[in-house]
């Protein structure tokens, strides 16, 4: 019998190894997997390279994973937040990498992680500094149809912690308005998903019309306590 | 001469005006935002929130915040009868494979030709951000910019060639400014409209580039 469904967080997240890329959902306050993080510290694998839109807020979920010295580099779009100080802190001293991504090249360079693309051609950022690589050499770049494409590669995650509303045994997800954003692509680029939900749905009761990742991307469900989320994004419901 | 700036709700005005019935349109953080409320009376304009949203609606009544439902800026929503949501990949193939209408960016710096400056100011010591800001330039089937013509210290922010770092090359079709509105041309900059007492001398005075009236 299948059972993807995790007695905790504990468990879910065993044997994560040092140097992991680990692709973390949620865009702002939606869909940051904040139990996950929370775990992956407890944890301990150390040498990380994270994948998010953000690099953190305030000091709690992945800034309390940067604060705790565990993140060698972070990939994202947009890592300068009125409270991201735990990484501003990190990166003025030099205890971080970033690579900046856009938006959109680091969605589909996810995307193309999940579907096997070995690179892809994309008009973003043709003919701006991230078109350059971190060494200092120019990406490659051609003319296709009159158009000037930069070429990006995948972006395979070995883990991806993400936050979903319902989940089954089989790993079929739902989720909650816009905390879809990246949880639903990031499934697809790692090798081990692990997704929390607020509700373990009985196999056969979610509607199969309205299930966004199948459970084919989902090694693990961890059912987590309900909470809202709110401004910030970690105080619990009352 | 005399003549007065557009504020900042005139000129979002003045972009709603052009907007048309049906645009599926993304509005950007800051400035553009204001564009929605001034859609004019009768036209259904469907807005996009890069992280997932069509249809979005104006921010909630206090104490109704869903922080599951927030815009680009991360500010809450609402989402409007006949709205969607989808993912990350889904929401940037719209923008980047042409499928919006209209984005309405903020920026530093536009070129004569259409180049955008509006995500780095390149100050050594500060964390760069970029977000969604290349994939709207170069996505969408028109960029238009809305910002002050001038920087606070009085120099044209409608520029020869960008000295901050691109944004995207020759993605800017019309600039909304305060004090006018021009488009981007293989012909150069054109003069679309200006506020009430300017003149284009006066105006290209300003700028400083050739100008020529819209035709």
């Amino acid at each position: 019998m299948i059972d993807k469904i995790s007695p905790s967080v504990a468990d879910a997240l065993r044997g994560i190894e040092d140097g992991a890329t680990v692709l973390i959902g949620g865009f702002g306050t939606a869909g940051i997997p904040n139990e996950l993080i929370d775990g992956l510290i407890e944890q301990g694998a150390r040498e990380l390279t994270v994948v998010n839109n953000n690099a953190g807020n305030g000091d709690h979920g992945l800034a309390a994973l940067l604060k705790a010295g565990r993140v060698r580099k972070i990939i994202c779009s947009f890592p300068r937040q009125a409270d991201s100080h735990v990484f501003d802190g990190l990166y003025r001293s030099g205890q971080i990498q970033l690579e900046l991504v856009p938006q959109g090249n680091l969605a589909e360079r996810l995307r193309a992680a999940g579907a096997g693309i070995g690179a892809f051609f994309t008009p973003t950022g043709f003919g701006t500094e991230l078109a350059i690589n971190a060494d200092g050499s120019p990406k490659e770049t051609r003319i296709i149809n009159g158009r000037p494409y930069v070429l990006e590669y995948p972006i395979h995650g070995d883990l991806a912690l993400i936050k979903a509303e319902r989940g089954d045994r089989w790993g079929n997800l739902t989720y909650r308005k816009a905390a879809r954003n990246f949880g639903p692509v990031m499934a697809t680029a790692a090798r081990r998903t692990i997704a929390s939900v607020f509700e373990v749905a009985e196999l056969g009761t979610l509607e199969p019309e309205s299930i966004v990742t199948p459970g084919i991307h989902v090694s693990a469900v961890v059912q987590i306590p309900r909470t809202a989320t709110q401004a910030g994004g970690f105080k619990s419901a009352a | 001469m005399s003549y007065t700036r557009r504020s900042k709700e005139e000129l979002a005005k003045r972009v709603a005006q052009d907007i048309f019935d049906g645009a599926y349109v993304n509005l950007g953080i800051g400035q553009p935002t204001l564009v929605a409320n001034h859609i004019p009376a009768g036209r259904e304009v469907i807005l996009h929130s890069e992280n997932g949203i069509l249809g979005m609606g104006p921010a909630p009544a206090p104490g109704q915040e869903d922080y599951d439902l927030i815009n680009a800026g991360k500010q809450p929503v609402t989402l409007l009868p006949g709205g969607a949501y989808f993912h990350h990949a889904d929401s940037f193939a719209m923008m980047r494979g042409g499928h919006l209408d209209i984005c309405v960016l903020g920026a530093f710096q536009v070129s004569a030709s259409g180049d955008l400056a509006n995500w780095s100011t390149g100050e050594p010591g500060s964390i760069p951000a970029v977000g969604g800001a290349m994939d709207l330039a170069i996505g969408a089937k028109q960029t238009w910019v809305m910002m002050d013509l001038l920087t606070k210290a009085g120099a044209s922010k409608v520029v020869r060639q960008c000295t901050y770092p691109l944004t995207g090359i020759g993605c800017v079709k019309r600039i909304y400014t305060d004090l006018a509105t021009l488009a981007c041309s293989p012909d150069g900059l054109q003069v679309i409209d200006m506020v009430e007492g300017l003149t284009l001398a006066a105006l290209q005075d300003i700028v400083g580039l050739p100008l020529s009236p819209a035709t």
